[in-house]
């Protein structure tokens, strides 16, 4: 399993995953946020960017994925006030402009991307800014490897770890799985040539039946990681259990602003409230986060699923596998054969 | 989401926490990018920056082998 969406899309995007089928057979993970981010939270988001005096700021993958009705980019064309920026840093910058405008920074993100908002929070404090707020919706990627790993019905041999969250986090901690689940864990880029040393590390594991734990990314990840960045995640946010969508409870699996920083909390400072969790339609995302069904074995794919009219995140977003099948295979084809 | 651009460092404009910055240029496009993770970073050297801040160096000998291993993969297919 490649666990992060951005490789899923380089394998489908490089003809990798086609050309190795049928003896490896490449199963893609959960690893793409925005698919995982719990519809209540976009919801919430959408409600807040509707309330006078409030702007919602995030990447635009984020904008673009349905909560339980609509989209924030919907909302904007209904007059929302939703902004996408590039980093949170200039989400502060947009707050320390409109001192008459609350801004509330939507973040999404695995460690990769927590430690750009922690920064944002940092920044925020020091220039004594009260009208800049995080709506957090952070997830950790290893808590939900490891639920993958325990699963009863996987049929995982070995991950292909997400190469930008282990420069981040350093890789240490999955040596856990190698000697618990007994599967090799190759740390991996993103390249063509970076998703092949991956792939043929994790097969040589395989046939020597010795399970490692392997950098094949080594330009740009460390065995400790960032230490600079691992400290500001820590500094700001702590480690709590978080709802996965699509792979519901995840024990340890997100992260929560600490107590000290909770003036930033948009949740707190606009009484999030609990927003009813509907179920979605016939939606098989759940089962293509966690590498089920391929999906392009959805009833809805291509045809009630589109990315133009998506039922489920991972079709929307630029990591989705769902994507990632649309754009870069003859889905219909397919289904006309299999049908 | 975890998408992470490589960067050339041009020069640091902010030493400061936590304003820490630098140029950094993208295929000629240059832009300024967060260094709070990468404080060791000097001109020159290529960082991977991800959503507006640098979260690694890259290794320039470790870039090599990668490139040369891209460069057979081609002769491979001609």
């Amino acid at each position: 399993m490649e666990v992060c969406g951005g490789q899923t899309h380089g394998l489908l995007r490089y003809g990798i995953a086609a050309e190795l089928e049928p003896e490896v057979q490449l199963i893609h993970g959960p690893g793409c946020p925005v698919c995982v981010t719990p519809s209540e939270t976009i919801d919430l988001a959408i409600d807040l960017a509707r309330r006078p005096g409030v702007l919602v700021a995030s990447f635009g993958d984020m904008l673009r994925v349905p909560g339980n009705s609509e989209s924030l980019q919907l909302a904007r064309a209904q007059g929302a006030a939703v902004k996408m920026v590039y980093s949170p840093v200039d989400a502060v910058q947009l707050a320390r402009k409109s001192p008459d405008t609350e801004v509330v920074f939507l973040a999404v993100g695995f460690e990769t991307t927590a430690p750009a908002t922690a920064l944002a929070v940092r920044q925020a404090e020091t220039l004594g800014l009260s009208n800049f707020s995080l709506l957090v919706a952070h997830v950790c990627v290893l808590p939900a490897m490891e639920q993958l790993a325990a699963s009863s019905d996987r049929s995982i041999q070995g991950f292909l770890a997400a190469g930008h969250v282990c420069s981040v986090t350093g890789y240490k901690h999955y040596q856990q799985l190698v000697d618990q689940y007994r599967l090799p864990v190759i740390v991996t880029g993103f390249e063509a040539v970076d998703l092949l040393m991956g792939i043929l590390e994790c097969v040589r594991c395989l046939e020597q039946d010795q399970p490692g734990l392997i950098n094949a990314y080594q330009r740009s990840v460390r065995s400790n990681g960032n230490a600079a960045a691992t400290r500001l995640i820590d500094e700001v946010y702590q480690v709590e259990d978080c709802r996965w969508r699509g792979l519901g409870m995840v024990p340890r699996g997100g992260l929560r602003l600490r107590d000290r920083w909770r003036p930033f909390d948009a949740a707190a400072k606009f009484g999030g409230g609990s927003l009813p969790v509907l179920q979605t339609n016939d939606c098989r995302s759940g089962d293509v986060l966690t590498g089920l069904i391929k999906p392009t074995d959805c009833e809805c794919f291509g045809t009630r699923c589109t990315p133009e009219r998506p039922l489920g995140a991972p079709m929307v977003s630029g990591e989705g596998a769902c994507a990632a099948y649309y754009r870069y295979t003859s889905h219909s084809s397919d289904r006309t054969i299999s049908s | 989401m975890c998408l992470a651009v490589p960067g050339k460092l041009i020069e640091w404009t902010e030493t400061a926490e936590p304003f820490a910055a630098a140029i950094v240029e993208f295929d000629g496009v240059r832009r300024e990018v967060s260094m709070m993770c990468v404080p060791q970073a000097t001109a020159g050297d290529y960082v991977l920056v991800h959503a507006g801040i640098a979260i690694s160096i890259i290794d320039s000998a470790e870039a090599e082998k990668t490139l040369q291993l891209l460069a057979e993969l081609d002769e491979g297919q001609q």
